[in-house]
């Protein structure tokens, strides 16, 4: 991406125009800057703010603990077309490799005829772009995608109507192309530059239609990354890689354990190292120094008297202690009489699935760079939710919002991790304390330490059928994973489902350490519980797991998925286990269906499970990148092959003994499965979300194969070569 | 103490005034100005850090400068030449061989000494080779199909 051109432009004032729609004419506090200095900061040309409708998220979407502040009434977000032609794009979203720095100006670049590469991306930065709440959820495509669309539409319309004006042709005669508005079948011609040159159009979207699918050149049609060319040469920049004058790094005192209290300390070691400053300000003691390394060997030399917590669960016994504390269910969904149903079922199916704790682990670990001037805070981070961050820095140091400005450069990897805004909030109490430049970088084991783990979870499930294979009543409960992709979407006439606790917040005493959201949270641990379940029943049933479900299903989308990848993969019916070493699972997330089908091999002798091949067909809506939705596929799969075979927190209190990748084993090249990908077209309905989905029948899928291929049921996550020994063995 | 350390980056050679036991990663990102070469573990297992030294894939967070004296370091800033893309990068970007690429120079720099020294690499020695290194965003397949492109693309040669 090439950086945008910010410095201020001389503009006749009397080419103002301001247009703002609606009771609010004023973009308010929502707005990090005045109208006058955001003018002066972004220069001249036709601008069109549009909003994303108030969203009632999901539960991702509530940061328990902070403020949950909706949208702004007016807009959030914007585009400009400059007085020198270039369309750009302003939004708060970040870019963390799920590919909407490329999905989003393909946007643009289709509703206004110009070339992909010319449109410019500004993202993340709280300075710039209007306030957004953060960037998860699988929100970007699904919620913002068509009001920034029709922002596009409203740009072109008001293009239109220029050239109209200064052509002294009839809007009807005008056509835009390639960053021009000409007349059709003549010679007069305008660019969007000259249209845009020495004036100052500010427009709200007053209802402009965006091209329809059946007119695409550029959306839904596969385009390559925009941000490879930097990020294969080193240019890229991330917020470790920001440098500012006179900067410390800094390393902070660490308790050994989550819930340790600090008896005593002593940091007169850490001054014996040349250059080395140390800060203590209430429970924060950091080291400071120019260079890194001289920061850690300061850091090593205090000396500390930690008493332990109380906490004693460890990663074995974590899932009586979460039934324990349990709060009181919430009904997620229920119909029919459960009692009844169970009643009518000829077989009966109960069983309760386990999940450990799992990592985040972005390559990038947690980094930030703060610098106080006056009275402004500046700070680079490598975070999720730029605003809410800018927000709780203020409140954090007492100061403006406004006074306040985040700038999000290249995001290493978040997967809802990055959420967590503590490194930054570290680093400018460090940078206010000291009055330098402070970068904080965490290390890996900070990192680990501090993650806000998918949390551990059970799911007990009671369900039963007739002979013939229908299913009659389903009885769930989920504990302490959420309620996302709880809720079954199979044709059962009596059924309810139950969540007890949440994902994260709320339970106190239920976790010794952070939980929070990670990618697709929830309905990994929901939907390993249901599909195996599900294939539990086929099985008792004596059906295929594919034919069982289609009997058991009349969801359409999911009909069609299921259909879709029993075809793709070649899927010939058999009733488990075959000995193939096949699996089949479904399930819905953030809108999107997906099936998966996989093929396992299981060493018995090792029980070491080797994925050999994965099929994923998804039906998303409207697909803007194709390219960037297949890849996100890619990513699920890869990504999920570690929570299902061998990603687990071990710990014991608030101790945590996996804190670097030598122990925690994260998926790598050689489990690399032969991997294929379907999308399936439905260009004509909403986008749903894509970064998410085909993540979350991962457990299941392998699990189902490996029973297809050994009669072994395994429902404990992950599917680790002990667990296959222990069962085998017992079977 | 600091001390001359004289050693050869990206085909210039360079002496600095260092602690010889400073680590290569912290002078290249902190001294020099290179921060294409990224932390990701600080020890040795996951590969984000990777250089070539001397024409073999090293892990930048465990050299010491005293180690490097006298001997040839290439950082992925190195790797192009005259602004053209070498035929590793013009693969990573043509096969979309990356997400978040944080890890990415590390993987061309992994992949490039792997060339270096077996230019006609099988896809399973790419595999087995590049093992060391961690992608989370799991562009993996991609990886490895840039790979393969960018050896028959090499012909055996360098470039």
């Amino acid at each position: 991406m090439k950086p945008i051109d910010v410095r201020p432009q001389s503009l006749e004032e009397e080419n103002l125009e301001f247009d703002f729609s609606g009771p609010n004419a004023d973009p308010g506090p929502a707005f990090p800057l005045h109208r006058r200095e955001f003018l002066k900061l972004v220069g001249g040309g036709i601008f069109i703010f549009c909003a994303s409708p108030r969203v009632l998220d999901g539960q991702e979407g509530r940061r328990p603990g902070r403020e949950d502040r909706e949208l702004p009434e007016d807009f959030n977000a914007f585009l400009r077309i400059g007085e020198d032609g270039t369309v750009t794009g302003f939004t708060g979203k970040i870019e963390m490799g799920q590919g909407v720095v490329t999905s989003l100006a393909q946007m643009l670049a289709e509703e206004l005829e110009v070339s992909l590469d010319s449109v410019r991306m500004v993202m993340g930065d709280t300075g710039l772009c209007p306030w957004d709440r953060g960037t998860f959820g699988s929100m970007t495509t699904r919620f913002f995608g068509p009001p920034f669309r029709a922002a596009a539409a409203e740009a072109k319309a008001v293009l239109l109507e220029l050239a109209s004006q200064r052509l002294g042709l009839p809007r009807e005669r005008l056509k835009i192309k390639d960053g021009a508005v000409s007349e059709v079948g003549g010679a007069k011609t305008i660019s969007y530059a000259e249209l845009a040159r020495g004036r100052k159009i500010l427009r709200h979207v007053k209802g402009a239609r965006p091209e329809s699918a059946a007119g695409f050149t550029i959306m839904a049609k596969p385009v390559l990354r925009r941000d490879s060319r930097d990020k294969v040469t080193g240019r890229a920049r991330f917020a470790g890689d920001m440098r500012e004058p006179g900067m410390l790094c800094a390393r902070i005192l660490r308790p050994p354990a989550h819930g340790a209290r600090l008896i005593s300390v002593d940091t007169s070691g850490a001054l014996e190292i040349e250059g080395a400053q140390v800060v203590r300000d209430g429970d924060l003691i950091a080291v400071l120094h120019s260079e890194p390394e001289a920061a850690a060997r300061a850091l090593a030399k205090i000396k500390t008297q930690f008493e332990p917590s109380g906490f004693s669960a460890d990663d074995k016994t974590i899932f009586d202690h979460l039934l324990k504390v349990a709060p009181a269910g919430r009904v997620i969904a229920e119909g029919g009489k459960p009692s009844d149903g169970e009643e009518a079922s000829e077989y009966r199916v109960d069983a309760t699935y386990l999940n450990s704790y799992v990592a985040h682990a972005p390559m990038e670990p947690h980094t930030a760079l703060a610098k106080v001037e006056g009275s402004k805070l500046t700070i680079w981070a490598s975070t999720q939710t730029p605003f809410p961050l800018r927000d709780a820095a203020a409140s954090l140091l007492g100061m403006a919002p406004d006074n306040v400005r985040v700038i999000t450069p290249f995001v290493g990897g978040g997967f809802g991790g990055k959420s967590n805004i503590r490194q930054a909030l570290e680093a400018a109490r460090l940078a206010k304390l000291t009055g330098k430049p402070v970068q904080v970088a965490w290390t890996r084991a900070e990192e680990f330490f501090y993650d806000t783990f998918r949390p551990a979870a059970v799911v007990k499930i009671k369900a039963g059928m007739r002979k013939s294979g229908l299913i009659t009543f389903w009885d769930y409960s989920v504990y302490f994973a959420g309620e996302r992709g709880s809720e079954q979407f199979y044709e059962i006439p009596n059924h309810r489902t139950m969540a007890y606790g949440s994902g994260w917040g709320a339970s106190e005493g239920a976790h010794p350490f952070g939980t929070g959201p990670w990618r697709a949270p929830a309905n990994n641990t929901n939907s390993f519980a249901r599909e195996s379940h599900i294939d539990m029943l086929a099985a008792k049933a004596g059906l295929d797991p594919v034919e069982f479900r289609l009997k058991n299903l009349k969801n359409e989308r999911m009909r069609r998925v299921l259909q879709a990848v029993a075809e793709k993969s070649g899927w010939s019916p058999a009733r488990a286990p075959s000995g193939r070493g096949y699996g089949v699972a479904c399930g819905i997330d953030v809108g999107t269906c997906v099936a998966h089908m996989a093929e396992v091999a299981v060493d018995k002798s090792t029980g070491k499970i080797v994925v050999k091949r994965v099929v994923c067909a998804q039906e998303m809506g409207l697909c803007v990148n194709p390219e960037g939705a297949t890849i996100q596929m890619e990513g699920c799969m890869m990504m999920g092959l570690g929570y299902a075979l061998s990603e687990q927190i071990r710990f014991t209190g608030g101790k945590i003994h996996d804190v670097n990748f030598g122990t925690y084993s994260i998926p790598r090249f050689s489990w690399l499965p032969q991997i294929e990908t379907l999308i399936v077209d439905a260009k004509d309905s909403p986008a749903q979300g894509g970064g998410e989905p085909a993540i979350i029948c991962m457990g299941a899928v392998i699990a189902n194969a490996v029973f297809d291929a050994t009669g072994i049921r395994l429902l404990q996550l992950p599917l680790t070569p002990e667990r296959v020994k222990d069962a085998l063995a017992r079977a | 103490m600091k001390d001359a350390v004289q050693f050869k980056l990206n085909g210039n050679p360079v002496s600095l005034e260092v602690d010889p036991g400073r680590t290569l990663l912290w002078v290249l990102r902190y001294d020099l100005g290179l921060t294409g070469t990224k932390y990701g573990c600080g020890e040795g297992f996951c590969g984000a850090c990777t250089v070539i030294v001397d024409g073999q894939a090293a892990h930048s967070c465990s050299l010491t400068m005293k180690q490097l004296a006298g001997r040839h370091v290439m950082t992925i800033e190195g790797l192009g030449q005259n602004g053209d893309l070498h035929a590793l990068q013009k693969a990573f970007v043509e096969h979309d061989a990356l997400q978040c690429g944080y890890c990415t120079p590390g993987m061309i720099m992994r992949a490039y000494g792997l060339l270096l020294q077996t230019p006609s690499s099988t896809r399973s020695q790419i595999i087995e080779r590049m093992n060391g290194n961690l992608c989370r965003c799991g562009a993996h397949k991609r990886i490895v199909d840039a790979i393969e492109a960018a050896a028959a693309q090499m012909g055996g040669g360098t470039r």
